[in-house]
C-alpha cells in the first residue's frame, strides 16, 4: 500500500504507474489545516477521473472528532473509493460511527455495502482493542499498525530494529486473522537504508503481516521480492490445487500428492503461495483460473 | 452571491494555481499563462469556466498559473477557489 499526499496532484496522477497493489491517498497527516478542503476536493476529482486499473484506491480521512471527517467520508464514497482507512482507531464504537457516516452518503447514492474499512491501530489501547476493532464491522477488511504515533504514545521511539512494536505486530496479526481479515505493517521512512527496509518486510511476512505501507515507489520492488515465493514453492501448490480439485470432481475426500497427505492447512497455504505470486506479478489471474 | 478574491492550488509540476477575483461585468474573464497555451490553452480555459458555470459562480476574474494540471486537477482547484470565494460549500 503506497502512501501518497492527497494535496499533490503529480504525484496523485503517476503513483499506479509504479504497480503498487493498493494506493492510499492521505487527506490527514499529509496535508495542512489550511488544504483541507483543496485536498478533499483534489482526490475526489482523481477518484472520478483517472484510470486507477486494478489498483486498490484507498483514502485515509481525518478523524470524526475533526471539522473535516464527515466531508471527507462524503467526499470520498460520493467519489467511489474503494476502502477508507480510519486514522487512530482505538475502539470499536469509532468503526461504526465512521461506518453509519459511509451509509448514510451510500443510501443517497444507492449503494449500500460498496465502501470497506481499513483501520489503522496508532496506540497501546487500540492494540488492546484490536480484535473488537477487526470485528467491529462486516465492511472491516484489514487492520494496519502505524508506528510513529503509536511509539510516542508507548513513552518510546521507532527504532531500526522495532523491537518496541514487536508486541503490537503480533497482536494485530493475530487479531486479523482471527477476524479473517488482513494486516498491514507500518512505513518504513528512512530511504536511504534499503537494507534495513528488507529485513523489515523478511521480519513482517515471517510474522504473517499481508503486506507493508510504503512511501516511495522505490520500496515497491523490495516488498515484492520479499513475498513473492518461490519457483519452487508456487510449482507445489499448484500441483496441490490441481490435485484438490480432481478429487472435488471425483467426490473422493483425503488425497496425497508426492506421498504426502494433503488437508486443509496445507490447501490453505497453497492458495496463499498463489496468491502473493499473482500479488508480486510472477502469475497472472488467468493462467490461474 | 457575493465573491471575495480567493487563491487555490500551487505552482507545483502538475498542479495549476487558479486565483478568482470579483469582475466588473457579468461573466468570467481567463488569464492564462501556461507553457502549454499554445497546444492546451483553449482546453484548460474551457474546463475552468464549464466548471465555474456548474458551480453557479458568475462576474469574476479568473487568473490561471498552469503547470501541466490533468483536467480533474484543474476542476478540483477551481472549485476550490470558487468554495473560498464564495464562502459556500457549492461543490455538493
Amino acid at each position: 500500500m503506497m502512501f501518497v499526499p492527497g494535496n499533490n496532484p503529480g504525484m496523485m496522477a503517476d503513483a499506479h504507474i509504479y504497480g503498487p497493489d493498493s494506493i492510499m491517498l492521505d487527506l490527514e497527516d499529509s496535508v495542512t489545516m489550511a488544504e483541507k478542503d483543496a485536498a478533499r476536493l483534489l482526490v475526489y476529482n482523481a477518484l472520478k477521473t483517472i484510470d486507477y486499473g486494478d489498483t486498490e484506491m484507498v483514502v485515509r480521512i481525518n478523524p470524526l472528532n475533526t471539522p473535516y471527517g464527515r466531508k471527507d467520508i462524503e467526499a470520498v464514497v460520493k467519489a467511489g473509493v474503494d476502502v477508507i482507512r480510519m486514522p487512530k482507531t482505538e475502539t470499536a464504537e469509532e468503526v461504526k460511527e465512521v461506518e453509519a457516516e459511509i451509509e448514510k452518503v451510500e443510501r443517497e447514492l444507492g449503494c449500500v455495502g460498496r465502501t470497506k474499512i481499513m483501520a489503522a491501530i496508532e496506540s497501546a489501547l487500540g492494540v488492546v482493542n484490536a480484535y473488537a476493532i477487526a470485528t467491529a464491522s462486516p465492511r472491516m477488511m484489514g487492520i494496519a499498525l502505524g508506528a510513529e504515533d503509536y511509539t510516542a504514545n508507548l513513552k518510546t521511539q521507532h527504532t531500526p530494529d522495532g523491537d518496541e512494536l514487536r508486541l503490537a505486530r503480533e497482536t494485530i496479526v493475530v487479531a486479523a486473522r482471527a477476524a479473517g481479515i488482513d494486516a498491514l505493517d507500518t512505513v518504513y521512512s528512512n530511504l536511504n537504508d534499503m537494507e534495513t527496509f528488507r529485513r523489515e518486510v523478511e521480519l513482517i511476512k515471517t510474522l504473517g503481516f499481508d503486506g507493508k505501507s510504503i512511501i516511495n515507489p522505490r520500496q515497491i520492488e523490495v516488498v515484492n521480492e520479499v513475498f513473492a515465493p518461490t519457483e519452487k514453492a508456487i510449482d507445489k501448490a499448484l500441483t496441490i490445487l490441481e490435485a484438490i480439485k480432481e478429487a472435488e470432481a471425483k467426490g473422493s475426500g483425503v488425497i496425497a500428492v508426492n506421498g504426502k497427505m494433503v488437508d486443509r492447512p496445507v490447501v490453505i497455504r497453497a492458495q496463499r503461495t498463489i496468491d502473493l505470486a499473482i500479488a508480486s506479478g510472477i502469475l497472472k489471474k488467468e493462467d490461474v483460473i | 452571491m457575493e465573491i471575495k478574491e480567493a487563491i487555490a492550488g500551487t505552482l507545483e509540476s502538475g498542479d495549476i494555481m487558479i486565483r478568482i477575483v470579483p469582475g466588473q461585468k457579468p461573466g468570467v474573464d481567463i488569464n492564462l499563462s501556461s507553457s502549454v497555451a499554445y497546444q492546451f490553452g483553449n482546453q484548460i480555459k474551457r474546463v475552468i469556466a464549464d466548471t465555474l458555470a456548474e458551480l453557479g459562480v458568475d462576474g469574476v476574474t479568473v487568473e490561471a498559473t498552469d503547470k501541466g494540471a490533468l483536467d480533474c486537477t484543474i476542476r478540483a482547484r477551481v472549485t476550490t477557489a470558487a468554495v473560498r470565494a464564495t464562502g459556500r460549500d457549492v461543490w455538493r
